[in-house]
């Protein structure tokens, strides 16, 4: 018997067409009863349904809104069925997001029925300084990427006698390539809502905000109804007050993550940074005493409180204590939200949880734009924040990105360097002026017309930009370069010296070229040409080709293929 | 259209006003600006300081379909550049305009955050994944057809 059913309906199953299946199923079967439930962090398999019976749950990937599908998935044929990678359950561990898609996001009822609030139950019993001293206890580092010690953080603002005091919420989860902090809100808002309130009867503050990016406008609705359920179920109602609980929307600024920044933003101003000190627990939003945690950060509160400060520093390492999300993706088979204990190595979680082939990933990205790219003789390095810092890598806020044989290391780079010298608010000469000659050099590499001098530039730009900036978007902005020079120096040599680029990845070092041995002669390549430099007799003018890869991807035989620009010369050498 | 005045008496509430009228008009016109800093009690050229500081904020009215190239990491090693210039060279605009017709503007946009359907696009909100050149231009033609049908 079908109790009820189970719609994974975050943004990566709504993207990949979960509402569709959602009515379909409504359609079909209006008798049952639909639950629309958040991440469940196998994005790959998506859209993803969980049939309840009571013999258990039974999954489904790769749902199709057709009547025939949901008809064979509702008698419970055998198809189509979803069972997680083996080798992920070896690695991951599902300790802060274990409500995730197994509950209603926006039901207050069913947080509160697997535990949820016991933690801020527990904690207003105890003093605020008591709360504090078992957040110290559990040594919680700051999930955002800096690492600093959560325990420590809450008493500086503890301390401020201040009458009115800011909790903060960084929610402005910028990075390209990381989806953790939206994910958690999406699916288990009232978990990072009650890490927030547990700070608030810590600290003292009376007003908590949550600095949001606009771009995730399923987070914030789901925030503001869980708020919403809150005050109505007096849940903020704590020193005697009730508090006031705002989702404030960014609009857009990768440097607004760094805490002044993101503090000017609030205000409604431009969000550059200050100079600190004054650090915000000293004075931030209007001057008040603030403190800025991030959403992961929040959410781990609840457990310390529920379990105790010494019961959960036993997950993870002794100086990375916890566990950590990553947003798994890039050349992978199955990306997706992991959640991993720390000390866990990167091979483990590229290979085991993500399933990339043995030996074909030769660098991972890790912490986003700030952070840096690891070669593949430290995968077995344990992800934790000083292994990490170590390599000249950060933990950053968990965007992990796989990067296969296949691509190109000097490109990377240059794509991260464009983010960065696109996002800096111009505040620092180093940071405005730097980066964009830093990418100006990297697109001279990349197009085929960069020196050695070109190379030994970037090295010594590299620490100049660190050091002559005051926040964190300059101070790492050149880490993907400094690390791809110091593991892949090789590849910028290869770019510079021999204008050869190993991955054919940059356009202006290959050429396309039709092997007409294996040329069947079916015309799709000049149909589909959108320049027409393709003749009759399947010989590509590449002086005109945009190299748009249209005709590779046409071609039936695959007779096409990028090659080394005058390859064929240097081939026969 | 948001309320102006009563948004104006509190400062900190700019960005949420210019997020209003932009949902309003699809973009920041030059009077938008005039309005808001009359009820700010600012001068013009700080509220469009504050514009152009963040991305989220337009000053050129947005085509009817609102195409975005995702160029998060995921997206970016997977092709997404490819994806831009397909699009780019199909409508003939550049990235950041609007057609002549005011039916499409094209953006390249930092992660819409599905990167498992890398490369995606999305266009007013909805998300197309797992992106070719022959998908995009078909999907990019359905919306041109469907235009021409009503």
């Amino acid at each position: 018997m079908i109790n009820r059913i189970k719609i994974g309906m975050a943004s990566c199953g709504v993207a990949a067409g979960a509402n569709e299946v959602k009515d379909k199923i409504a359609e079909v079967a209006p008798e049952e009863e639909i639950v629309e439930v958040g991440c469940i962090g196998h994005c790959y398999a998506e859209p993803i349904v969980e049939i309840e019976t009571d013999e258990g749950s039974i999954f489904f990937q790769d749902v199709e809104p057709d009547e025939d599908f949901i008809n064979r998935m509702l008698e419970l044929e055998d198809f189509s069925r979803f069972t997680p990678n083996p080798e992920r359950e070896k690695w991951e561990k599902k300790f802060v997001t274990e409500l995730s898609g197994k509950i209603d996001p926006v039901s207050l009822e069913e947080y509160r029925d697997r535990g949820g609030y016991q933690g801020l139950e527990k904690a207003l019993e105890m003093a605020p300084e008591e709360v504090v001293e078992e957040v110290k206890t559990s040594y919680l580092r700051g999930r955002g990427g800096g690492g600093f010690p959560t325990g420590m953080k809450w008493s500086f603002l503890a301390a401020k006698e201040e009458e009115d005091k800011v909790i903060i919420c960084n929610a402005d989860e910028g990075d390209p390539g990381a989806f953790m902090d939206r994910t958690v809100m999406e699916s288990i808002p009232h978990q990072m809502l009650e890490g927030m309130l547990i700070g608030a009867h810590a600290t003292g503050a009376n007003r908590l905000f949550i600095y949001c990016r606009a771009e995730y406008p399923l987070a914030v609705r789901n925030l503001n109804t869980a708020i919403s359920q809150i005050e109505e179920a007096g849940l903020n109602r704590i020193g005697g007050k009730d508090l006031k609980i705002t989702v404030k929307e960014g609009a857009g600024a990768f440097v607004c993550g760094e805490e002044t920044a993101l503090i000017h933003s609030l205000e409604g101003k431009r969000g550059t940074p200050r100079y600190r000190p004054p650090y915000p627990t000293d004075k931030g939003y209007k001057g008040r005493p603030s403190m800025i945690n991030n959403v992961e950060t929040f959410t781990n509160v609840p457990l310390i409180i529920r379990l105790g400060g010494e019961e959960y520093a036993r997950v993870g390492t002794e100086n990375s204590t916890g566990t950590k999300l990553f947003a798994l993706a890039g050349d992978l088979e199955y990306s997706g939200l992991v959640e991993v204990p720390m000390g866990v190595s990167i091979g483990d979680v590229i290979y085991g949880i993500g399933g990339a082939e043995e030996g074909s990933i030769k660098a991972v990205q890790i912490g986003g734009p700030s952070g840096g790219c690891i070669p593949e003789e430290y995968f077995d390095t344990p992800i934790d924040y000083d292994s990490l810092n170590e390599l000249g890598a950060i933990m950053g806020s968990g965007g992990l990105i796989a990067i296969s044989k296949g691509r190109c290391m000097v490109e990377t780079a240059r794509y991260f360097l464009d983010f960065t010298a696109k996002e800096s608010c111009g505040k620092c000469t180093f940071c405005r002026i730097g980066t964009k000659r830093m990418l100006e050099t990297l697109e001279r590499v990349t197009g085929g017309e960069g020196t050695v001098e070109d190379v030994e530039l970037l090295s010594e730009l590299g620490p100049k930009i660190i050091n002559g900036s005051l926040c964190g978007l300059g101070q790492t902005a050149p880490n993907p370069v400094l690390t791809t020079l110091k593991y892949f120096k090789n590849e910028y040599l290869d770019h510079v010296e021999d204008k050869h680029c190993p991955a054919l990845e940059c356009d202006a070092l290959v050429e396309v070229e039709i092997d007409n041995e294996v040329c069947i002669e079916c015309g799709q390549c000049i149909k589909n040409c959108p320049v027409d430099v393709i003749s009759d007799d399947f010989v590509i003018d590449n002086e005109g080709c945009t190299r748009c890869n249209s005709c590779i991807e046409v071609c039936p035989v695959d007779a096409i293929s990028r090659v080394r620009k005058g390859g064929k010369v240097n081939v026969a050498n | 259209m948001p309320d102006l005045a009563t948004l104006g008496q509190e400062k900190s509430n700019l960005i949420k006003a210019l997020q209003e009228q932009q949902r309003e008009e699809g973009y920041i016109s030059d009077q938008a600006i005039k309005n808001i800093s009359r009820e700010f009690d600012m001068a013009p050229v700080e509220v469009e300081g504050v514009v152009s500081f963040y991305t989220q904020f337009k000053r050129i009215k947005p085509g009817k379909y609102k195409i975005q190239v995702c160029d998060g990491t995921a997206c970016h090693i997977k092709g997404s550049k490819l994806v831009l210039n397909w699009a780019q060279d199909h409508l003939g605009i550049a990235e950041g305009e609007t057609d002549e017709e005011g039916l499409f503007s094209l953006d390249a946009v930092a992660c819409l955050g599905c990167c498992s359907l890398a490369p995606v696009i999305s266009i007013n909100g909805k998300v197309y994944g797992d992106l070719t050149r022959k998908k995009l231009l078909k999907i990019l033609k359905d919306y041109r057809a469907r235009e021409e049908d009503e």
